[in-house]
C-alpha cells in the first residue's frame, strides 16, 4: 500500500523546549489512523506541524510522497490535506450554508474570482447542499453558525473540513466535550464522510479510538512509542505503562 | 420582474426625482456631495465591514484619484483631446487602483492592528508629500481645473450643477451596483470569511493576504472614482483631501451608518453630508454634534443607524405587526418626550457655552429656538441643568420598558418564523 502521509524524524522546539522529539509516522492511503497520548504529549502540536500552522524545526512531512515541509496552510490544503480544530474554528457570522460553501470554493476552481456570481455557481451549490445533508444540518442552513449548539458546531467543523474534498482528513478531538449519544452520532458521521479517504484523528475517548481506528500511534513526550493495530496496542506493555494503564483503570472504576 | 431589481430601481427613481422636488441650488449641491460620499463610504466599507480591515488612511486613494482627475482634465482641456467628461472618473479610479496596488502590497501583509497602523503611516506619508511635491499637489492653492473644457456630447456642457448632479448620480448608481455585486462573488464571500476567521480561511485553501490585497485594490479603485467625481464637482483639489481629516470622516460615515450592512454606509454618507451642510448653517459647534453622535452610536447602537433600522424589519411581518403597533410604537412614543428633553438640554448647554466661549465679543444676550435669554444668567443655567437631569432621569425610567416591549415583539417574530 502506498503512503498517504509520512513524517520523517520530525522535531519541534519552542525556544529551548523540545515538544516533538523525532516523530516518525507512516499513514497508508485509505487508513484510519488515530494518535493518542497523555495530555501535553504534543498531539495538537503534531497536527499544527503537519498542516502548516507551525513551522517545523527539523525533519520532513511528505504528502503523497512529496514534501510539504514549510508550506503555508493554504498550499497544504490545496494539495489535498484538510484539518479540523480542537476548539471550534468556524466563520461565526456567516450562515451554516456559507460556512460550507467557503470550504468548497477553492477546490471547485473559483479561486479569487470577482467576475462570477457565487449564487449562480451550480456546482458549488450542489456540493454544499450534499455536504449539509451528510452532516445533518440542512434544516439549519440559513442560521448564523455562531448560534448553533455545541454539537452542531462540531458537526459543521467537520463539514467545513471535508467540504473541499481533500484526500487526507485530520480531525483534532472531534468529540471533545460531547455527551455519549452526541459522540455516537459524531463517530457515525466521521465514518460516513471519510469513507475511502485517509483519516488521521487525535482523540481522548478510547471507545471512539478503538472503535474507529485501523491503526493507532501512541505519542508520549513528543515521541511515538508504538504504532500498531488496536488489539496489539492494547496488549503492548510499554503503552500500558506509559499511558493506557491509567486510562483502563479509570474506565474500570467508572464501570 | 426579479425581486432583487426592486431596490436598484427605487434608487434610480429617487436619484432622478429628487432634483425635480428639491430644485434649489444648495439642495442640488448637497445631493451631488452625497453621491460621491456614498461611493467613498461604500469603498471604505469593502475594507472595514466586509473584510475586517480598519484603514486610517483611506483618503489617500480618494485624494490621489481627485488629483489625477484634475490633472487629466487640464491635459485634456489644453490638448483638446476628444475625451468626454463622463469618462474622467475612470482616471480617478485607475489612480486609486494603482496606488492601492503599491501601498496595499505593503500594508495587506499584515492584518488587524498592524494593518491599521501601516495605513495610518502611509496616510501621513502621502499627506507630508502633498506639502512637499508642489508640482503635483499644487501647494497651498491646490490644483484647479475646469470641467467644461472637455469634448461635449449631445450639447451637454456640464456647466450647470444639475448636469453634474446627474453625472455623479449615474456614477454613484454604477458603483453601488458594482460594489454590491462584488460582495456576491466568490472573492466577496471569502472577504467575509477572512473577516470572521482568518485562520480558518487559510485552512480552506485561501491566502488571507491575497484576499485582503484584492479587496484593498478594489476599494482603492472605487475611492479613486469618488475622488474623481469630487474633483469634477469642485473643479479644485487641495492637499487637504489626502489628509487625516477625510480619512477619519469616511470612518465616521461608515460607522454611524453601520458597517455590518451594505446599506449602512449609504445611510451614513447621506446623513453626515446633510448634517455637515445644514448644521454648519445653524451652529459653529456642528462638529461637536457629529462627534457626540458618533460616541452615542458606538456606545448604544454598535450596528449603526442602518442596524437600528434593519432590527425592526422582522417586526413588520404580518402576525407580529400587531404587537409592534400596540406595544413597541407606544413605548417609543413614551421615550420620545424625555429623549427630546435631554436633546434640548444638551443643545442649549452646548450653544450657550459656545456663545460665551467663542462669541463673547457679541455680549451675553443670545437667542435660541426662538427664546431670547442672557447666557450669563444663573437662572438660565439652572433651568438647563434641571431640564437635563429631569429628562435623563425619565429616560432611564422608560428605557427598560422600551427594551422590554422591543424584545417581546422580537421574540414573537422569532416564534412566528419558527412555526
Amino acid at each position: 500500500m502506498t503512503s498517504s502521509l509520512q513524517l520523517i524524524d520530525l522535531h519541534k522546539r519552542f525556544g529551548v523546549t523540545p515538544i516533538i522529539r523525532g516523530v516518525n509516522l507512516d499513514v497508508k492511503q485509505g487508513e484510519r489512523h488515530a494518535v493518542i497520548g497523555p495530555n501535553g504529549a504534543g498531539k495538537s502540536t503534531l497536527f499544527h506541524l503537519v498542516s502548516g500552522r507551525f513551522a517545523v524545526t527539523s525533519g520532513q512531512v511528505l504528502l503523497n510522497g512529496q514534501s510539504i515541509t514549510g508550506a503555508t496552510p493554504f498550499e497544504i490544503n490545496r494539495r489535498g490535506l484538510s484539518r479540523s480544530f480542537q476548539v471550534t474554528n468556524i466563520f461565526p457570522r456567516l450562515s451554516v450554508y456559507e460556512n460550507i460553501r467557503c470550504g468548497v470554493l477553492w477546490s471547485l476552481g473559483y479561486r479569487y474570482s470577482f467576475w462570477q456570481m457565487v449564487d449562480k455557481a451550480r456546482d458549488a451549490r450542489e456540493r454544499t447542499e450534499s455536504i449539509l445533508e451528510q452532516i445533518n444540518l440542512s434544516a439549519r442552513r440559513d442560521i448564523p453558525a455562531g448560534v448553533l449548539s455545541y454539537a452542531e458546531q462540531r458537526a459543521l467543523e467537520i463539514g467545513v473540513t471535508i467540504a473541499g474534498g481533500a484526500e487526507v482528513i485530520m480531525l483534532d478531538e472531534p468529540t471533545a466535550g460531547m455527551s455519549r449519544s452526541e459522540t455516537e452520532h459524531a463517530v457515525a458521521l466521521i465514518r460516513r464522510v471519510t469513507e475511502g479517504k485517509t483519516l488521521v484523528i487525535v482523540e481522548h475517548d478510547m471507545g471512539v479510538v478503538f472503535d474507529l481506528a485501523d491503526r493507532i500511534s501512541v505519542l508520549v513526550y513528543g515521541q511515538v512509542i508504538a504504532t500498531d493495530t488496536p488489539a496489539l496496542i492494547r496488549a503492548n506493555p510499554a503503552v500500558q505503562e506509559a499511558y493506557l494503564g491509567s486510562v483502563a483503570e479509570q474506565e474500570a472504576s467508572h464501570a | 420582474m426579479p425581486r432583487y431589481l426592486w431596490p436598484w430601481l427605487s434608487a434610480v427613481a429617487v436619484m432622478v426625482v429628487l432634483p425635480l422636488v428639491f430644485t434649489s441650488g444648495s439642495a442640488i449641491t448637497m445631493m451631488s456631495l452625497m453621491g460621491f460620499a456614498i461611493i467613498f463610504a461604500l469603498s471604505f466599507n469593502m475594507l472595514l465591514g466586509q473584510t475586517g480591515m480598519l484603514s486610517f488612511g483611506h483618503a489617500v486613494y480618494y485624494g490621489l484619484g481627485g488629483f489625477m482627475t484634475a490633472h487629466a482634465l487640464n491635459v485634456i482641456g489644453s490638448g483638446k483631446w476628444p475625451i468626454p467628461l463622463p469618462l474622467l472618473p475612470i482616471v480617478g479610479g485607475l489612480a486609486g487602483l494603482s496606488f492601492a496596488i503599491i501601498f496595499g502590497w505593503v500594508s495587506t501583509k499584515r492584518a488587524g492592528t498592524a494593518f491599521s497602523m501601516i495605513s495610518l503611516g502611509l496616510g501621513e506619508l502621502v499627506a507630508a508629500c502633498s506639502l512637499i511635491l508642489k508640482g503635483f499637489f499644487g501647494g497651498e492653492g491646490g490644483i484647479s481645473t475646469s470641467r467644461t473644457a472637455t469634448l461635449r456630447l449631445f450639447g451637454i456642457s456640464f456647466g450647470p450643477q444639475i448636469q453634474v448632479y446627474y453625472l455623479i448620480a449615474a456614477w454613484c448608481l454604477l458603483c453601488m451596483v458594482a460594489m454590491y455585486a462584488f460582495t456576491r462573488t466568490p472573492l466577496g464571500r471569502m472577504c467575509n470569511a477572512v473577516r470572521d476567521n482568518p485562520e480558518r480561511a487559510e485552512f480552506v485553501g485561501y491566502s488571507t493576504q491575497m484576499v485582503r490585497f484584492i479587496a484593498f485594490c478594489a476599494s482603492g479603485f472605487f475611492a479613486g472614482i469618488a475622488g474623481g467625481l469630487a474633483a469634477i464637482h469642485y473643479e479644485i483639489v487641495t492637499a487637504s483631501v489626502v489628509g487625516a481629516a477625510p480619512s477619519g470622516y469616511v470612518l465616521l460615515m461608515a460607522y454611524i451608518g453601520g458597517v455590518a450592512f451594505f446599506i449602512g454606509p449609504i445611510i451614513g454618507a447621506v446623513l453626515m453630508t446633510a448634517l455637515q451642510i445644514s448644521l454648519s448653517d445653524y451652529t459653529g459647534a456642528w462638529q461637536l454634534y457629529v462627534g457626540l453622535m458618533f460616541v452615542l452610536v458606538v456606545m448604544y447602537a454598535p450596528w449603526g443607524l442602518g442596524g437600528l433600522l434593519l432590527m425592526h424589519q422582522p417586526l413588520l411581518k404580518s402576525g407580529v405587526r400587531d404587537i409592534f403597533v400596540r406595544r413597541v410604537l407606544p413605548a417609543y412614543g413614551l421615550a420620545l418626550v424625555p429623549a427630546l428633553m435631554v436633546f434640548a438640554a444638551v443643545v442649549l448647554l452646548i450653544e450657550t457655552s459656545h456663545h460665551l466661549l467663542v462669541k463673547s465679543a457679541d455680549g451675553s444676550a443670545m437667542k435660541l429656538m426662538g427664546v431670547a435669554y442672557d447666557a450669563e444668567s444663573a437662572i438660565a443655567w439652572i433651568l438647563m441643568l434641571v431640564l437635563l437631569v429631569l429628562g435623563g432621569w425619565a429616560l432611564k425610567r422608560v428605557a427598560p420598558k422600551v427594551s422590554e416591549a422591543f424584545h417581546a415583539a422580537r421574540l414573537a417574530a422569532l416564534g412566528a418564523e419558527a412555526s
